[in-house]
């Protein structure tokens, strides 16, 4: 097919059924923008998702996706980036999946360099399951498993990323859909493991982390930030006066594909099992 | 008997009051559909201060139940709660609870296993976990998912016993049906299940011990038998826990309801919500004159064979419906453990099976009334297949 593309060219027959006003509709229109700035063919591209609200991308996809278990859509993504390093691989999901859950996946997938984007949506609630307390609720936010009150610190996820040296490293925020336009372009065109943070409010369930919130908070990097100086780039993300969005840290390093490859190619061929004897005569 | 409320609960509420009245030190939660609202009705027990639990709040249920062992291993009375893939998730320490003999009581609120995604109830979770070691009792309503989950401490933390107890109920049927139910005050609810004293704790250091060690060729095998004889054991304790909650709340529980069996010559067996449904039928064929019966199984780790051989014993044909499958098994998990109870005893039945109500797929009265029908077909000596599907697009 030589159809040309569209914004059309990526979105299914569904209509999200997520609740009015939830935070996800502004990530998931830059996301087909993105998708269409980068021209990647619909029929080339997997979107991974684990559960939660943001879990249920892949519907409103027309891409290839697969909607999985509980924290595992990273590891599951880097598995088909593996298999298929010509595909575009997706991962997206939620704080409660990707942070806590499936947490531990993170690092590991940054130390690999697997060349794939991950979406992260960020409303610091559990809002699939009516409104738990999440690894990114601040304190003293209250849910209904902390009626008067969290106890426990959030997690500080840019800080954790940068830290993890993960290669590419964005945050934006549903509210500002041009500018997550951007940042989903630059993480689809980076090779490499791409993190985009996204805060996303939940307008049903979390009365407190909302689009005010965010709205008095967010604040665009400097534009003469140096994206690859990466202990500045943790500085602003530790910053708890602003929330700071755009470009925090990128490193052009090689994939693990490419390493694999390189090994491959320094192992040469296979000695068979006459040459490997003639070692030991 | 004791003077009891007449409440209005959803099965997850009232499994939450029986929580609350046996005053846990200890509750480890991770949200999952439908279990989630047992643990919010718990938290705001919790908040409020009407239990002295410290709540944990986990960020996965492999961590719910690794914080459960720890609690108990420091000999806590704790709970827990799941559904569906978070046991599957908690699956590598449900075994290490039961091995260490740590009675932790766990709402399992049955969910079908993924994939593809199925919030709605069918008994694939609590069968992928029915040889862990732990004692699985299940329940037909919200009246009786409450009584259980007051007897699990007894019965769980009998010196006799030492194993976590599993409570299964149905997943939206009864977790999130509003029922009416009669429930213990809680003082006599204490009285009943009353304080727990560990046998050991890992924080008594006048007697220190180490919980969990490699254990290989030289003992492990005898430490399962441990196990295994603690199941054998659990059969009198569920008796005696049984029946002084009858004493006490006039409901009477055994390893297994008979309705209307005993002159039975066609009966079904099952577990769960669908029982109310099969009572239904089973009137309707009274009234036909079919002598129709139904054995409940509530008892179904350590499973009651013996007893169960006895009471399906003479009739004429037994239907099994099973609410989960054993793929590439001859039949379903109740089946094969029901049929191979019957096999060599006294009189024995032929024995059919269906499976049913996967994914939460509603169980009918057609249904059953289909069962029944193909049961007396089978009574009348009419061949036809012995495992079957039933309420499925073909």
């Amino acid at each position: 097919m030589s159809t040309e593309l569209t914004v059309a060219s990526y979105k299914t027959d569904l209509k999200p059924i997520w609740c009015p006003g939830c935070g996800d509709y502004g990530a998931l229109n830059p996301f087909y923008q993105a998708m269409l700035d980068c021209g990647l063919q619909p029929k080339d591209t997997v979107i991974v998702s684990g559960i939660g609200c943001s879990g249920r991308f892949p519907y409103f996809c027309n891409t290839y996706g697969f909607h999985g278990v509980h924290g595992r859509a990273l590891p599951t993504a880097a598995g088909m980036k593996m298999a298929s390093p010509h595909l575009n691989i997706f991962a997206v999901g939620g704080d409660g999946d990707g942070l806590g859950i499936g947490g531990g996946h993170i690092p590991h997938v940054a130390r690999k360099n697997v060349d794939l984007v991950y979406l992260l949506l960020d409303n610091s609630i559990y809002g699939l399951t009516k409104g738990q307390s999440s690894p990114t609720s601040p304190l003293p936010m209250s849910s209904k498993t902390a009626p008067y009150g969290y106890i426990e610190d959030p997690l500080d996820p840019l800080a954790m990323y940068i830290a993890y040296n993960i290669s590419f490293v964005a945050r934006g925020f549903s509210g500002k859909p041009k500018q997550l336009r951007e940042l989903f372009t630059q993480a689809i065109r980076h090779k490499g493991f791409s993190m985009v943070h996204v805060f996303s409010p939940c307008v049903t369930f979390n009365k407190q982390v909302t689009f005010k919130t965010f709205n008095e908070l967010v604040k665009e990097l400097p534009e003469d930030h140096d994206a690859g100086n990466r202990i500045k780039a943790m500085e602003y993300a530790l910053d708890r006066s602003t929330l700071w969005t755009g470009v925090f840290y990128r490193e052009e390093r090689p994939t693990i594909h490419e390493r694999v490859v390189d090994i491959q190619n320094r192992a040469g061929r296979f000695k068979d099992l006459n040459e490997l004897l003639d070692d030991f005569r | 008997m004791a003077k009891q409320e007449q409440v209005s609960l959803t099965g997850n509420e009232a499994v939450a009051y029986a929580f609350k009245q046996a005053r846990p030190h200890v509750a480890s939660a991770f949200p999952i559909t439908p279990q989630t609202e047992m643990m919010h009705k718990f938290a705001d027990f919790v908040a409020n201060g009407e239990v002295d639990t410290e709540m944990i709040l986990v960020e996965s249920e492999h961590s719910a139940m690794s914080a459960a062992v720890g609690a108990a291993a420091a000999g806590a009375r704790v709970i827990t709660a799941t559904s569906s893939a978070g046991f599957a998730l908690m699956w590598e320490i449900v075994y290490v609870a039961a091995s260490l003999r740590l009675p932790i009581c766990m709402a399992l609120v049955n969910r079908a296993l993924s994939g593809n995604i199925n919030i709605h109830c069918d008994h694939s979770d609590a069968m992928g976990g029915r040889d862990a070691g732990w004692i699985h009792l299940f329940c037909e309503s919200a009246q009786e998912a409450y009584d259980n989950a007051l007897m699990a401490f007894r019965i769980g933390e009998h010196p006799d016993v030492r194993l976590p107890v599993m409570i299964n109920y149905d997943g939206f049927i009864i977790s999130h049906t509003a029922d009416s139910l009669r429930m213990l005050s809680a003082d006599d609810a204490w009285k009943f299940v009353g304080p727990y004293k560990a046998a050991y704790s890992v924080l008594d250091t006048e007697n220190p011990i180490t919980v969990g060690p490699l254990d290989l060729t030289d003992y492990y095998f005898e430490h399962k038998v441990g196990e295994i004889e603690a199941h054998k054991r659990a059969f009198d304790v569920v008796r005696a826990v049984s029946a002084q909650y009858g004493a006490l709340s006039g409901r009477g529980y055994d390893f297994f309801e008979s309705y209307r069996l005993d002159d039975a010559e066609i009966a079904i067996v099952l577990m769960g919500s669908t029982a109310g449904t099969a009572k239904d039928v089973v009137d309707a064929h009274r009234e036909k004159g079919v002598k129709a019966g139904l054995l409940k199984l509530r008892l179904f780790r350590p499973f009651p064979a013996a007893e169960l051989a006895k009471a399906l014993a003479g009739k004429k044909a037994v239907g099994v419906m099973d609410r989960a499958a054993s793929f590439g098994a001859w039949g379903g998990p109740l089946f094969t453990e029901v049929r191979s109870a019957l096999y060599g005893a006294d009189r024995q039945p032929p024995v059919l099976n269906w499976i049913y109500g996967l994914g939460g797929r509603d169980c009918d009265l057609r249904q059953i009334d289909s069962v029944l029908e193909r049961l007396a077909d089978a009574a009348r000596g009419k061949s036809g297949e012995t495992v079957n599907l039933l309420g499925v697009r073909l």
